[in-house]
């Protein structure tokens, strides 16, 4: 629950006892903040889109004994312009990159992603391929990172569980209000392309920094 | 087919419609020059469709296919080249990942690919554990291909999640087993890696008693279903003498009335001991594919119920096999099982170091794809879809 900062004419926040005991009364007090995330939070609309070994555990988190729509998000889109959430489950290779970022900027703001699964996080056992991409994360901004070969339904259940807990945190307004909420960033991701040898750019440098390697003896 | 004239009738674009009256199933169709503009449309990589990152470019005349390229590739993972820089027991968790449904199976064709190199015996008990996974697991890919293929038919939930529900019952005893419930990683050359608990083989014979029962349920719902059998037959008629010649393997070439099946005709492992059927089609069609499946699941049931009355003790794994650092003699060895799907086998060469130089994998649904053109063309965009369901591929093993 984040809370307005507090104004001299105005009576400062109450706090969450004090709401709770208006809430024993009969009274309901929210903000229009925390109201439109609790909706959102709720129906995360995910595409139906699989990659790989993962998306098998995708579906098994969708059918009856893991039932996802007990989180409200069984409502899996085929269409990009439909979906909420990008959920990458598997390898993500050379060849697949340019689709996977070009359905994440076909989606509508806001949107979110989750990497489920090593692959999708890093490359996983693939890791050493020359196809294959070293994580998703390199072009488009992910949320949550599920980590697992392949994760459990449940983790994947315990990863949309954060995601939503992040869309409650959200604020509207602000340094930290959402992208599509703010001008002053890009809206749309670099769609690589293949190239001579690699895709070009081998990643995105307004969303990935390659880290620098530092020698023990030099630190 | 004769197009009127256009000078003397002023229609240029009427065309007869042969067959019934709504126009659908007349294979007779044949495209003629400037008889209407072709579309070219692309199905996938990212369609649902499709089972994975596979893509379809078609050619459309109105709704009939007239050209079908298969584009795959999306999902290359360089599966062979990391298997030679891998030692031999490393790349068996690898292969869990080829068909990613069945890992079981896979385990299996590759143990046996490198018993065979390495010269190893593979003791009774894990024979008999070895062909009690596989058929699980062959039920577990039947019963998901027949929810995927309904769903494709646009029966949309209520099959698959019927499917779902018993898969999770066998991944269940998986997990119990193996501590994983996709990625078994579970066979060890000369025999396997985990002695089932008495408790284990008691809840496999309680699934097993109890697989018919669902089977029954399921066949009820789809098989003798009239939309099931309006959409699906007649459909992707595959005849016996191109699936022979195109390496089809599995169902699909057993739909198609060839009786075919490794378990039959190589008689590796135990099978050899159990009394089971091989249940070929007629029409060799998408309902074929679906029933022969069906079939076999009933056979399973059998087999199963067979090798967990005959199990007999002993170890699980040959105490003179060596797992680690392995270093087989020069040589070349090439081990096939019947998967789910079709013959997975795998072709190891080694030239007496840890690693083997090649490694080759013969993946079933790569080799059942490549016939994908000639079972589209003349249908509708919408038959495809279900002509593509009934191959039941895995993207994971077409691209590797």
């Amino acid at each position: 629950m984040s809370e307005a900062p507090a104004e001299a004419s105005v009576p400062g926040p109450l706090s969450a006892e004090e709401r709770d005991e208006l809430r024993r009364h009969g009274i309901l007090l929210t903000s229009v903040q925390e109201l439109y995330n609790w909706g959102r939070s709720h129906s995360v609309w995910p595409l139906n889109f699989g990659l790989a070994c993962c998306a098998i555990e995708m579906i098994a988190a969708s059918m009856a004994r893991f039932d996802i729509a007990r989180f409200g998000s069984e409502v899996f889109r085929p269409s990009p312009r439909q979906a909420d959430l990008i959920i990458v489950s598997g390898t993500v290779t050379k060849k697949m990159a340019p689709h996977v970022v070009r359905l994440w900027n076909q989606m509508p703001e806001p949107k979110y992603c989750i990497a489920m699964g090593a692959c999708a996080i890093s490359g996983g056992p693939f890791k050493q391929g020359y196809n294959v991409l070293k994580g998703i994360d390199r072009f488009i901004p992910v949320d949550v990172y599920i980590p697992g070969c392949p994760p459990r339904p449940e983790a994947l259940l315990h990863g949309l569980v954060q995601l939503q807990e992040k869309i409650r945190q959200q604020p509207l307004r602000g340094p930290d209000a959402p992208r599509h909420l703010r001008s002053d960033l890009p809206c749309d991701a670099t769609v690589p392309e293949l190239g001579a040898e690699d895709i070009e750019p081998p990643f995105s440098p307004e969303i990935w920094k390659p880290p620098t390697l530092v020698r023990p003896d030099k630190a | 087919m004769m197009l009127p004239d256009p000078a003397s009738t002023g229609l240029a674009r009427v065309r007869k419609i042969e067959g019934s009256a709504l126009g659908l199933r007349t294979p007779a169709f044949a495209p003629e020059e400037g008889a209407g503009d072709l579309l070219e449309v692309s199905l996938g990589p990212h369609h649902p469709s499709t089972h994975g990152v596979f893509r379809m470019d078609v050619v459309l005349d109105g709704e009939r296919i007239v050209r079908l390229k298969p584009v795959f590739g999306y999902l290359h993972r360089n599966h062979e080249k990391l298997g030679e820089g891998t030692s031999y027991l490393g790349s068996m968790p690898y292969t869990d990942r080829l068909d990613y449904l069945n890992s079981m199976t896979n385990n299996w064709a590759y143990a046996i690919a490198v018993e065979k190199l390495a010269g190893i015996a593979v003791t009774e008990r894990a024979e008999y554990i070895r062909v009690i996974l596989a058929e699980l697991s062959r039920l577990l890919n039947h019963t998901c291909l027949a929810g995927f293929l309904m769903q494709d038919c646009g029966c949309s939930g209520t099959p698959l999640m019927y499917a779902f529900r018993e898969r999770e019952k066998i991944l269940d005893l998986f997990e119990s087993l193996s501590g994983s419930r996709m990625m078994c990683n579970f066979q060890r050359f000369g025999g396997c890696r985990v002695d089932p608990s008495a408790e284990w083989l008691a809840a496999t014979r309680k699934l097993v008693d109890g697989y018919g029962a669902f089977l029954d349920e399921f066949e009820a719902l789809l098989s003798g279903n009239e939309i099931v059998m309006a959409r699906t037959q007649g459909v992707g008629r595959l005849p016996a003498a191109l699936a022979v010649n195109a390496g089809v393997t599995g169902p699909m070439l057993r739909a198609s009335g060839v009786g075919h099946d490794l378990r039959k005709v190589d008689g590796y492992g135990v099978y050899p001991r159990f009394n089971f059927r091989v249940p070929i089609g007629r029409e060799g069609d998408v309902y074929d594919r679906y029933m022969v499946r069906m079939l076999e699941m009933r056979e399973s049931i059998s087999i199963l119920d067979q090798a967990l009355r005959g199990l007999p003790g002993g170890p699980i794994l040959d105490p003179k096999s060596k797992q680690r650092g392995l270093r087989p003699k020069a040589g070349e060895a090439y081990g096939r099982i019947e998967g789910p799907k079709g013959e997975i086998g795998f072709f190891l060469v080694s030239d007496g170091t840890g690693n083997p130089t090649r490694y080759r994998v013969r993946a079933p649904s790569f080799v059942n794809l490549t016939i994908l053109e000639d079972l589209c063309l003349g249908h509708s965009v919408a038959d495809a879809v279900i002509i593509l369901g009934s191959i039941d591929i895995v993207l994971g093993e077409v691209d590797r």
